[in-house]
């Protein structure tokens, strides 16, 4: 029978202030997981009550501008202040020094300040929302964003702030995993994870100044009119759009390559094998960094860009799909010869799979130039990002969550709910989404309140499945608050798995571990060592 | 109209779509197929290595350096092909034949308007003939809008500072959606329009009638012609429903506050004034968010629909 250890980082301290004063990274990222997930949860309210207005055409909830305010939230809550944060922030914090062996961060002090850096960017985009709102889209496109009414000022000011929330984790990071390691983790010994994370960091330390500077140039526009965007005083509004894919481009892949990460790990544990082509992996993760930055022309082939420049990016596009399907291949290839078991973290690995090989192939339509003049801002792209965001990235997270759900807390979750709940989210995403594909192929332009007879049947059914996707999110959050509060001890490693963070105690003392381990096996040699499974 | 086309995409009526239509059943196809094959491998290993009783140490292969060239070389294959695919119709899409037919169309919130070579105009309805080339020079009055016809498979951006180009050949007679699909505000969606294939002979009447009172019209039934055709109707209600701007029903000869706090008697001139400086006096409540038609609508259109207007008591 196991037990909760008597003293450990969440009970070793006690008191609000132990929180809001302390360094240690597990605690950082309890903190960012709160957060990111209240942001989740208002998000996902937004999306369920678009979905419902948009069940038949015409007014039936809401009217258009708030319609117009509510789709702006929605992508720039789920952007800015839930996904990017989402794997980094909160569970890199809490996993990435457990992976190395580490006590911490290389930098505890600027890891807490990147937390309030969040908690100040989000102050101010609740302060936009409720002073009036914004309705220009999350990509804040000129000339639009510079004349519509709302509070466009303090929102990409919130988004200024959160950038150097996210440049902090990227640079810690990047400097604890050169750092940090235990003796005998050399580099290709690291965890896959560490690599996804290792990729990501060096996109937001590189690209997210970018955006800064962009939405900066936005509010110079906006409050003292320099014209940089302005056609009437020589500017360009175009020119606007080739920054801000600048960085929200790589910003995609700051999203998808922590995920990847994920995979990886899920699918050699939950597999009980050696993951297959380790280094393609962790050089893809690079490559895929690396390339991602000269891909963002393919948000513009339908913007009046030259032939020669859209050819371009299209070429570099589908280069940049190589090394994701690379992964794939190795993904399933580690399956091959395995023992496999399908607890709930596994069951989100493998709707990842499927999922995120849908929302890949479906890039592959977008960056065909003519097939893409066609689909360009119509439903099929959002069902394409939703599948590579929400079922690529969401779905890695949910995975990640469940698994190391037990060393956060030191208890498991009702593994039965957690079943229940991962095939809700399943058929429900993919009624929601796969409809969207079908409404996108026949003309269905996106950001419209309305809509003509011929599209409501599809739309309906995509409303009627965003009820069922939004049921498995209430029942996971049940059984996940109750496994936390109430569940049953889980021991050191419920899995059996063989990287650092699983041979300390859970939840962890708050220095990790009782003595500095030492690297005896890779994370990955189910082919060598046996690790007990404590549940 | 939209009767027709396959599962995935709405009819196919301009000579370009086919093309179009044709890369994306490639892609399609042979994203079934790895599609297909990424599953099919996921529930093969799935239900043969299914985990049973005691774990014990598993295979330790962990590369196959043939197998890894094979999985990287055939998509990339694949992927090229797609793109030189892709690229070549695309050239065709951005290179209009010389003889090709010139309208302007311009883009402002929230409708579209066409000026055509003999100075006839028309506004969301835009009438070409059957089986010319027609070349479209894009440009918007205000924000980003973006041109689409989704049974053509065109789509381009008319920006606020230079000039985009699109052109197209329909291939018979028929109506056509017209989206805006790049987002512009409240009435974003409301930016409807539609393109007419008309034969050659009825796209040369049109041409010359367009601008007069239709024959047998009244002015009071050429204003509602118009109050439609010229997309007062995204804005303006006539049943007395207020909206982002104010109704028409009952408004001739009423006093309005302005949003400087003046007020104004709804007179013909006061109409006339709003529709061509519609910022200039701006009623109480509502954004100034009107664009000009000067040079959209001509006096005796104008007249028509003060005309409409003062009828709608």
């Amino acid at each position: 029978m196991n037990t909760i250890p008597e003293k450990h980082f969440l009970n070793e301290e006690k008191g609000l202030k132990s929180w809001l004063l302390t360094l240690d990274h597990k605690r950082i990222g309890v903190m960012y997981l709160y957060a990111i997930m209240f942001f989740f949860l208002i998000g996902g309210l937004l999306a369920v009550v678009l979905r419902l207005e948009l069940t038949s055409p015409g007014t039936d909830f809401i009217e258009a501008e708030t319609y117009n305010q509510f789709f702006t939230l929605h992508g720039a809550i789920m952007i800015f202040l839930f996904i990017i944060p989402s794997i980094p922030a909160a569970l890199g914090n809490l996993i990435l020094p457990l992976m190395l062996g580490a006590k911490d961060v290389a930098f505890p002090r600027l890891n807490l300040a990147s937390w309030y850096i969040y908690v100040l960017g989000s102050l101010f985009a609740i302060f936009a929302i409720v002073s009036g709102g914004v309705d220009t889209g999350w990509t804040f496109y000129t000339p639009y964003s510079t004349e519509s009414a709302g509070s466009v000022v303090s929102m990409t000011m919130g988004v200024f702030i959160l950038g150097f929330s996210s440049i902090f984790t990227g640079i810690n990071f990047i400097v604890t995993i050169h750092k940090m390691r235990a003796p005998g983790l050399t580099w290709f010994k690291m965890p896959l994870f560490v690599w996804g994370l290792y990729a990501t960091a060096i996109i937001q330390v590189l690209a997210t100044p970018v955006l800064g500077i962009t939405v900066l140039l936005l509010i110079l526009e906006r409050v003292l009119g320099i014209g940089i965007f302005d056609p009437a005083m020589g500017g360009d509004p175009v020119l606007y759009q080739h920054f801000f894919w600048f960085y929200s481009h790589p910003a995609v892949y700051i999203m998808i390559l922590p995920g990847m990460g994920i995979i990886s790990e899920l699918i050699s544990t939950f597999s009980h094998k050696k993951i297959f082509g380790y280094k393609a992996i962790a050089f893809s993760s690079l490559g895929i960094a690396f390339l991602s930055f000269l891909v963002w022309g393919h948000h513009m082939f339908t913007s009046g860009q030259s032939e020669l420049a859209a050819m371009i990016f299209s070429f570099l596009t589908f280069f940049v799909g190589i090394p994701s399907g690379i992964k794939v291949f190795n993904w399933l290839a580690t399956m091959y010869k395995g023992q496999i078991s399908f607890e709930a973290p596994m069951l989100y690995t493998l709707s990842f799979l499927f999922l995120f090989t849908i929302g890949g192939l479906t890039g592959i339509f977008l960056g065909a130039l003519s097939v893409d003049v066609h689909l360009h801002d119509t439903y099929f792209v959002v069902a394409h990002f939703h599948y590579v965001m929400m079922g690529g990235t969401v779905m890695a997270f949910l995975g990640g969550l469940h698994y190391w759900w037990p060393k956060i807390w030191g208890r498991m979750y009702s593994e039965k709910w957690a079943k229940i709940a991962a095939a809700l989210i399943f058929v429900g995403f993919n009624m929601t989404f796969f409809t969207q594909f079908i409404l996108g192929t026949k003309g269905m332009p996106r950001r419209y309140y309305n809509y003509l007879d011929q599209y409501q049947p599809l739309h309906a059914f995509s409303s009627f499945g965003s009820w069922i996707l939004g049921a498995g999110f209430v029942v996971m959050a049940v059984y996940l608050i109750h496994g936390m509060l109430k569940g049953k001890p889980a021991g050191n490693n419920p899995w059996g798995a063989l990287s650092f963070e699983w041979t300390t105690s859970s939840p962890p003392p708050t220095h990790n571990f009782e003595e500095t381990p030492e690297l005896k096996h890779g994370p990955y040699d189910y082919d060598k060592v046996l690790a007990e499974t404590t549940i | 109209m939209n009767e027709g086309g396959t599962i995935f995409m709405p009819p196919a009526n301009s000579t370009i779509a086919g093309e179009v239509d044709a890369l994306f059943y490639f892609i399609y196809y042979t994203a079934l197929v790895m599609f297909a094959i990424v599953i099919a491998g996921s529930a093969f290993f799935i239900l043969k290595y299914r985990h049973k009783g005691k774990k014990s140490f598993t295979s330790g292969m962990d590369h196959n350096f043939k197998l890894e060239v094979f999985w990287t070389v055939i998509p990339t294959i694949l992927v090229f092909i797609v793109f030189a695919w892709g690229f070549k119709t695309y050239l065709k899409m951005n290179v209009a034949p010389r003889n090709a037919i010139e309208i302007k169309a311009t883009g402002q919130k929230w409708f579209w308007s066409f000026d055509y070579p003999n100075g006839a105009n028309s506004v969301n309805d835009l009438i070409v003939p059957a089986n010319k080339p027609v070349k479209l020079l894009l440009s918007s009055r205000d924000v980003i809008h973006s041109f689409f016809v989704p049974d053509f498979r065109v789509k381009m951006d008319a920006l606020p500072n230079r000039y985009t180009t699109l052109w197209f050949r329909a291939e018979q007679p028929g109506e056509h959606h017209l989206f805006c699909t790049e987002y512009c505000g409240t009435g974003h969606s409301a930016m409807l329009g539609k393109v007419k294939v008309v034969s050659e002979e009825e796209y040369n009447s049109w041409l010359n009638e367009s601008g007069n009172i239709p024959g047998g019209m009244t002015p009071v039934e050429y204003g509602a012609d118009l109050y439609q055709k010229r997309a007062c109707v995204t804005c303006h209600s006539i049943d007395g429903r207020a909206g982002v701007a104010p109704s028409f029903k009952g408004r001739f000869g009423t006093v309005e506050t302005l949003s400087n706090g003046e007020s104004v008697t709804v007179d013909e001139n006061y109409l006339r004034e709003s529709i061509l400086s519609p910022r200039a006096k701006v009623v109480a409540g509502y954004q100034p968010v009107m664009p000009t038609f000067q040079g959209i609508l001509n006096d005796q259109q104008i007249d028509a629909l003060i005309a409409y207007i003062k009828s709608l008591q």
